[in-house]
């Protein structure tokens, strides 16, 4: 047999776990809230309110936590769908995959950080 | 007038066919019948050049694996009055090239199976020669020693069947039965097939093949489980070691 | 021996067990979706009051609410299969010598989620 390289996907893998866990415990009920109950008026959704949570430290660290994580669980599981299509996928694909998920993460990181205390 | 049903086989001779082509034989129906002994039959008294393995008749020995109307099944515990009036459609089972009408070319999975290194390994033979194991430690890996190698979890494994370079669930399920074993020492030869792309992390718990095998050996858990040794092996490397 | 290959074209489509698997798939795409909307109504909130609220006010529309609803969906579908396959993704817990069976970890899954879903919602809306 080939001589068996060490994969990297325990990286990937790690985020794509925590992404998935997260998503699984409050994924549904974040849905819920900012793209149903918010918009519709059902729950207090002033810009006061949202910006006095972005500038809290637990505030900033939940809202990163939830797109980066979010987004790693996706990206992951959408390289792997593009494979289930039988479509060839290549190291370049799953670098423009993570990668995205990555600038997501910064620009989360940015946001956040650009809001202040 | 005796019930009869309709057997439907995947034919292949690879001296005169380019390409598989069905056939459909009227058999005779009676409620006890498997479809072994369904296939029996029209070898038998209908068409003797329809070619199938078989050994045991009582899913024990492995030999049997169909698709049976698209499902991996043993065909001597899969029967026919569960499909009866309608038509019973028989195939090779997925994932393996066609040798000859429903026998598949298993040398894959035998190389896998040996790349496992499926035994126990020792150093520290106990002085009396055998070795002693509490209920507790055999239940970390008896399901496991279940598997009789029907190949029906290739069969349902959509990984495999897209890259046959994958390890697959059945030698993933071996090499877990021996690591969990606490008579074993080898887990640190079986890992380079653990942390191989084409080892654990080939799979993306479709989890079919968990729910195809007659044995409940559920190598889905034991891939998946693997996925966590991998990962702590991955970054805990130079530490404990 | 020349053996015959089977092509692996549509082979999602031939099993419903397959299906439901794309399925849960399926729903990665809608959690990077969600997720960027986040992002989106972060830089909005980065910008201002009038610019949130614009945000808000997209959410609104009545290709969001659907396209939420969807998410809402397949994201619990998501989380239904996740937690039920969560016990093959861990070594046999035991406590003292018993194992504990699958089925309780699987509920206890639920149970957090329902725990923290529950405080996530009284979080919003009466805090």
């Amino acid at each position: 047999m080939a001589a068996l390289k060490r994969s990297n996907k325990p990286v990937f893998w790690s985020l794509f776990g925590a992404g998935g866990m997260l998503s699984a415990l409050i994924g549904p009920m974040l849905i819920l809230i900012t793209g149903i109950a918010m918009p519709l008026g059902m729950v207090n959704s002033g810009y006061e309110r949202a910006a006095a949570f972005a500038q809290n430290g637990f505030g900033k660290l939940a809202i990163l936590l939830v797109i980066s994580l979010f987004l790693f669980h996706g990206v992951h599981r959408m390289y792997h769908c593009v494979h289930d299509f039988g479509i060839h996928v290549g190291p370049g694909l799953k670098a423009a995959f993570h990668g995205f998920a990555a600038l997501g993460t910064l620009a989360a990181g940015w946001l956040l950080l650009s809001i202040g205390v | 007038m005796s019930k009869t049903i309709q057997i439907e086989c995947l034919r292949y001779h690879p001296e005169t066919d380019a390409e598989p082509r069905y056939q459909t034989y009227e058999v005779p129906f009676t409620d006890d019948l498997s479809v072994l002994q369904g296939l029996q039959y029209i070898k038998d008294q209908l068409d003797g050049s329809l070619t199938f393995r078989w050994s045991c008749r009582m899913a024990i020995c492995g030999s049997c694996g169909q698709m049976v109307n698209g499902v991996p099944v043993l065909g001597c515990e899969t029967f026919l009055r569960d499909y009866y009036p309608e038509k019973v459609r028989v195939e090779p089972l997925n994932h393996f090239p066609i040798v000859r009408d429903l026998a598949i070319d298993q040398s894959d999975f035998l190389k896998k199976l040996e790349s496992v290194k499926p035994y126990v390994i020792s150093k520290n033979v106990p002085e009396r020669a055998t070795f002693r194991q509490t209920p507790r430690q055999m239940e970390d890996y008896y399901q496991y020693s279940k598997c009789i190698n029907c190949l029906l979890c290739y069969a349902a494994c959509p990984q495999y069947g897209l890259n046959s370079s994958f390890t697959g669930p059945g030698a993933l399920a071996l090499l877990h039965r021996y690591n969990a074993d606490s008579r074993d020492e080898g887990k640190n030869e079986r890992m380079k097939v653990v942390n191989a792309e084409d080892g654990v992390w080939g799979c993306t718990l479709v989890g079919y093949c968990s729910e195809v095998c007659p044995k409940g050996v559920d190598p889905a858990r034991a891939v998946n489980q693997n996925k966590i040794e991998s990962t702590k092996d991955y970054f805990f490397r130079f530490w404990l070691k | 021996m020349r053996t015959y290959t089977r092509p692996m074209a549509g082979w999602w489509r031939r099993n419903p067990f397959y299906l439901w698997y794309m399925l849960r798939e399926a729903s990665c795409v809608f959690i990077t979706a969600y997720a960027l909307i986040l992002l989106w109504g972060l830089a909005r909130l980065s910008q201002g009051k009038p610019q949130f609220e614009a945000w808000l006010a997209s959410l609104a529309s009545p290709v969001s609410i659907a396209f939420h609803a969807i998410a809402l969906l397949l994201v619990l579908y998501h989380a239904w299969t996740w937690f039920k396959v969560m016990p093959r993704t861990m070594p046999f817990v035991r406590i003292g010598g018993w194992r504990v069976p699958d089925g309780f970890i699987v509920a206890f899954a639920f149970a957090g989620s329902i725990v923290l879903s529950g405080a996530l919602l009284i979080a919003v809306w009466r805090l």
